[in-house]
């Protein structure tokens, strides 16, 4: 497996930063505003994002955590379950205007059931999405308003993302996966 | 991680690892039911079926509300307006349902063993709802679900079970996963209503509720059946109350206060004084409430499974 750095800690850390910044400009502050992670690493990142944002705007923001595994459209298809765990949202997103947070942006699959479990949740008045990288490969109809980089990927790569919260370092790898003659699950 | 099994039977032989799968999927459930939109997709497309041959309310709804929750189609039938009494075989009302395409099967019976011989002739994944003095799995991990949710863990936690041990299936569904979490299970009652041997499975037996009540932090109240009385295995409703009704004296006796519990529906003043039913240290309803969820997370965890 090859794998190319994209983002060490430093740029990691200013992408964020940049976005942040975005979320606010674009917003005009922070009223109003709420910012879901999707789970796992939707959620860290979601977390850094408003604490940057408290920082710039003085105010602190609201954040949930998104579980998507009720939402799935593969849930039947896989040999392992997903594990499910908790949605922690404790504020009512009826009204708001909700950040969505994930990762990495690839077919859009994850994003329609982000969608669906939110709405299920109440009537956000806007969903923006926010993702660290875009990978292309859409299969749905979907676009991120908020992107840390866009890096064009083949569908024999990998992104992979790392964050302290769960990993060694904070990171961005774009690995070449070995083809092995089956065909690559997306 | 997921269940061995196809099927929810009993918890005898469940490992731990399998109880605690259970009871963790259900606390994300267990949020959903306080949301205004109280329904998830998971189940989309399935078609659940509720063989219920023995009178039950609780369990019905409970398990029909569970159902619904995960939007599976379901359908529900009772004995009392089925074609049972015309004397089909329980295996031909199965199959015959199973001809219509169905996914999944919840099943309340008299004879033991029942949830077992469908699994057997069925394709579709089979709940064991109550099969009989049995098992009642799914009220053992939703009495195991409240008890791990008021004390944070079930390991060492000290639980007497009060009644009519040799006639429930909720005891032997208790006494399995307790035991397999590593809790301490005791039982009291008459003598006569508890089997020989039951210390085999590893729970201490108590006569007289004074000698157990210092020792334990919960009291799982069983209802105790009218019918049993006309069978001479106790001699009065009143004189059953006087040494095995749980009451508020009673239970103050203990170094501090006991919580709670009962599978329902409650004899008032039988087995269990009405104050101490409604008392701070009751934990009745959310039994009720954690039961949907439980249930919810066993047909999420069989229904998604491959």
């Amino acid at each position: 497996m090859i794998k190319t750095k994209i983002f060490d800690s430093e740029s990691f850390r200013r992408t964020v930063n940049r976005l942040a910044h975005e979320v606010v400009e674009r917003n005009k502050g922070t009223e109003n505003l709420a910012i879901v992670g999707i789970r796992t690493r939707g959620e860290y990142l979601a977390r850094r994002l408003a604490k940057k944002i408290e920082e710039i705007e003085g105010k602190t923001v609201q954040v949930g955590i998104l579980d998507i595994t009720l939402y799935r459209d593969d849930l039947r298809g896989r040999l392992d379950q997903p594990q499910l765990k908790s949605t922690e949202i404790l504020f009512d997103i009826t009204g708001k205007v909700v950040v969505l947070v994930d990762d990495v942006l690839f077919t859009g699959r994850t994003i329609r059931s982000a969608l669906n479990a939110l709405t299920d949740l109440g009537r956000p008045a806007l969903i923006e999405l926010l993702v660290l990288i875009d990978r292309g490969h859409r299969e749905l109809p979907i676009k991120a308003e908020f992107i840390g980089k866009n890096i064009p990927t083949s569908l024999k790569q990998e992104i992979k993302v790392m964050m302290t919260e769960t990993d060694s370092e904070d990171g961005v790898y774009l690995a070449d996966v070995e083809d092995d003659g089956k065909e690559l699950k997306r | 991680m997921k269940l061995k099994s196809r099927h929810l039977l009993g918890l005898d032989g469940m490992s731990r690892e399998e109880i605690t799968l259970i009871l963790d999927t259900a606390i994300s459930f267990r949020e959903i039911l306080d949301r205004p939109i109280k329904k998830v997709p998971p189940l989309q497309g399935k078609t659940v079926v509720n063989l219920f041959f023995e009178s039950s309310t609780r369990t019905r709804i409970s398990f029909e509300l569970a159902e619904r929750r995960l939007s599976a189609d379901v359908v529900s039938f009772s004995a009392a307006t089925s074609s049972v009494g015309k004397g089909e075989t329980l295996k031909d009302t199965a199959r015959n349902i199973e001809a219509m395409k169905i996914d999944m099967v919840v099943i309340r019976h008299a004879a033991a063993g029942s949830s077992h011989f469908l699994s057997r002739v069925v394709d579709a994944n089979v709940i064991n709802a109550g099969d009989g003095g049995h098992e009642h799995p799914t009220q053992g991990l939703l009495d195991m679900y409240t008890l791990r949710e008021k004390f944070g863990s079930l390991e060492g936690l000290r639980v007497c079970i009060v009644g009519d041990i040799t006639h429930s299936r909720v005891a032997r569904s208790n006494i399995f996963g307790l035991t397999t979490m590593g809790a301490h299970v005791s039982v009291c009652g008459p003598a006569t209503l508890i089997p020989r041997d039951l210390e085999q499975l590893g729970v201490t037996v108590y006569h007289r509720l004074e000698d157990v009540i210092p020792e334990i932090d919960a009291l799982n109240v069983l209802r105790i059946q009218l019918e049993r009385q006309k069978s001479g295995l106790f001699p009065s409703l009143r004189e059953y109350h006087r040494f095995f009704g749980v009451t508020k004296e009673k239970v103050s006796k203990g170094p501090k206060p006991i919580t709670i519990m009962h599978p329902g529906p409650i004899n008032r003043d039988v087995e269990l004084s009405a104050d101490l039913a409604d008392s701070e240290h009751s934990v009745i309803l959310q039994q009720v409430t954690n039961g949907v969820a439980i249930r919810m997370a066993v047909l999420y965890l069989l229904g998604t499974s491959n």
